[in-house]
């Protein structure tokens, strides 16, 4: 009874080899076609897209850099710290690393917002943290992505009395991890009980990325004696 | 060398592809009741994801970057077809890797496991060697945990288990405690 | 007579998908996403939804060049349309919902392999008018998504005490953080399959009880 609402295929295509030049053009049709659609959509949410990208990153930067206004992007190059060219697109490639320099309201700089990543518990710990080059201190600190298990490795995010601790942290002579209570020192942060891995990953992350940027950051200092 | 390493050791067992991401589950749980179709099962995805880490690396290094939204299509049109070329010079320089892999060829290309790597890879901005180390790593993965539930599948045949449970619901409760068995790995190699 | 039957029809096809042909439950498909996203209600409501767009319009477009396609390309221009409407959620999510596109990741870009899509291509699509394969495709959808959301709910409401999102017991509750974690997404599932092989037969036990008795009725007659 219902069998006479399934249409049958087409007895050509069955019986007789279609030729290659069909089989073609059907592809090559297809193709066409998926690629306007793709290219129309890619158009219409790229801009979008970039403009969530750019509100994000804004967001993490003045979070990490607190009374920060302004910011602008510097770049690793030869050891040195360079501002972006303006013709070129180096900006917008992705295997450049960056870091961000801040100024407040009037001007004065605030610091450098840094994004850093390491292994933890899980997966990598994506973050970015301000750093404060005169007094050489991590003035701030936000994880931006990370698999830590939830409810005990994730408490990084979360945790304030753990965030509490990069509102003015040391980095001299280096950083160190120490149990909830124990802080005696400028340079000591106290990790969370019940993640201490999770902890402690952020916090060798934090001394590998410093390790790199620091002298770049420390040269375009004296070179530009911008005042602090 | 210590990163690669560290890429190796996470896609083989801390973020196993199977048991903590879920792909190629369907062979998992498919083909895995016997040992030894297994194995082969799983030389043959580590085959073709090493494959795939070279194609995605060449596609998003010369490509892509002029059209990142033809990445989908491209990166499953390339895959496939570069496995069934490989596949043909297989067959006619070694027949007999050809007879002990070949059949699982076809089945392997449209796998989650597959674009996945190919997706990941991206993502993460692996250059060719650390995409081929990840490749090994995923793939690798993937053959333990099928090489593993067979070997526990084969002996749950020979166990007196309530007829209820057979089929999918005993696999997928097999493969949970499996998943958190691996989930002990996590930590290996952070910082302490 | 023509058109009752016809909408019958649409209207069979469209409910099979819900239960009895459900492709999670019962056919035990596209487990990568049924399983990877599913830790949370929202997150398995979706990624439904996003795979209920590219298995309805792919299901639409393909029914509709059905005739046009040559048998040999078959395969290649399906998966071309299929790439082609996944590509497409995968920028508009991106643009739209950015958090939720975050948490899902690849496997949004990982429903180009989800097998239900091309089975249902294959299968159904391929074969049938454009009504009857919406109808198709819309059931298969509402059935995945009813699975997705039945597995993050459950899961979310063990392994974090809320649902959608909304804290459901007060502070005393302890959640159970193994069900939002990977082995959580075996075990939910693998105890929802048994439970419903359960069902099963106790309603083939009921009908053979019924079968039974009726017959012994009719012999006594």
């Amino acid at each position: 009874m219902s069998e006479q609402f399934v249409d049958r295929e087409i007895p050509i295509q069955s019986s007789s080899e279609p030729s290659s030049l069909r089989l073609i053009a059907t592809l090559g049709i297809a193709g066409l076609l998926a690629g306007i659609v793709l290219v129309g959509a890619y158009v219409f949410t790229l801009p979008i897209i970039e403009r969530n990208k750019e509100e994000a990153l804004q967001e993490a930067i003045y979070h990490v850099l607190p009374g920060c206004s302004k910011y602008e992007a510097l770049f690793l190059k030869d050891g040195q710290l360079v501002k972006p060219e303006k013709n070129t697109e180096a900006g917008s490639q992705h295997s450049v690393k960056r870091i961000f320099l801040g100024y407040n309201e009037k001007g004065a700089v605030v610091g450098f917002a840094i994004p850093a990543s390491g292994p933890g518990f899980q997966d990598l710990i994506k973050l970015i943290y301000g750093f404060g080059p005169k007094a050489d201190v991590i003035i701030g600190f936000e994880v931006l992505e990370s698999k830590e298990t939830p409810g005990l490795g994730d408490k990084i995010v979360k945790d304030q009395h753990f965030i509490g601790n990069f509102s003015a942290l040391s980095v001299e002579p280096s950083l160190e991890g120490t149990p909830k209570g124990s802080k005696t020192k400028p340079n000591q942060i106290e990790t969370i009980t019940g993640a201490t891995i999770s902890s402690k990953a952020v916090i060798k992350a934090l001394q590998v990325s410093l390790g790199e940027w620091r002298p770049a950051i420390q040269q375009y200092i004296e070179k530009n004696t911008l005042s602090n | 060398m210590g990163e690669l390493f560290w890429i190796f050791i996470s896609a083989l067992l801390i973020n196993n592809f199977t048991l903590s991401y879920f792909l190629g589950i369907c062979p998992f749980l498919g083909v895995s009741n016997k040992l030894d179709t297994a194995f082969r099962m799983g030389l043959a995805i580590i085959f073709v994801q090493l494959i795939t880490a070279v194609c995605a690396w060449a596609l998003n290094t010369y490509i892509l970057i002029y059209a990142p939204y033809l990445r989908l299509i491209s990166f499953i049109i390339v895959i496939a077809s570069t496995v069934q070329f490989v596949e043909m010079v297989i067959k006619k320089l070694s027949p007999e890797l050809f007879r002990a892999l070949g059949i699982y060829l076809p089945l392997i290309t449209t796998n989650c496991a597959i674009l996945g790597l190919a997706l990941f890879q991206t993502n993460k901005g692996y250059g060719l060697v650390e995409g081929l180390v990840y490749a090994l790593g995923a793939g690798g993965g993937i053959t333990l945990a099928l090489v593993i539930m067979a070997g526990i599948r084969e002996e749950t045949r020979i166990l007196d288990i309530p007829k209820l449970l057979h089929g999918t619901a005993l696999n997928l409760i097999i493969a949970g405690i499996l998943s958190m068995a691996f989930m002990g790995f996590a930590g290996l190699f952070s910082a302490n | 007579m023509n058109t009752i039957n016809q909408s019958n029809r649409t209207y069979t096809e469209f409910v099979k998908g819900l239960w009895k042909e459900n492709p999670v439950f019962v056919a035990v498909l596209g487990m990568c996403p049924v399983l990877a996203v599913t830790n949370s209600a929202i997150n398995g409501l979706a990624m439904g939804l996003a795979t209920t767009f590219v298995l309805v319009g792919s299901s639409f477009l393909v029914s509709m060049v059905r005739h046009w396609i040559p048998k040999q390309v078959r395969i290649t221009t399906f998966i071309v349309i299929i790439a082609t409407f996944v590509s497409t959620v995968d920028m508009a999510l991106e643009a739209l919902v950015p958090k939720i596109h975050k948490e899902l990741g690849a496997f949004i870009a990982l429903i180009v392999v989800n097998c239900i899509i091309m089975g249902r291509q294959e299968a159904f699509a391929a074969k049938n008018t454009v009504k009857l394969s919406i109808a198709d495709a819309l059931g298969m959808s509402v059935g995945f998504i009813f699975a997705l959301v039945t597995l993050g709910g459950l899961r979310e409401i063990l392994g974090s005490g809320s649902f959608f999102g909304f804290l459901l017991f007060g502070d005393h509750f302890e959640p159970w953080i193994i069900m939002i974690l990977p082995p959580g997404g075996f075990f939910v599932l693998g105890f929802l399959l048994l439970f419903f092989n359960w069902l099963k037969k106790n309603r083939d036990e009921r009908l053979k009880k019924q079968t039974a008795v009726l017959s012994k009725t009719m012999q006594g007659a």
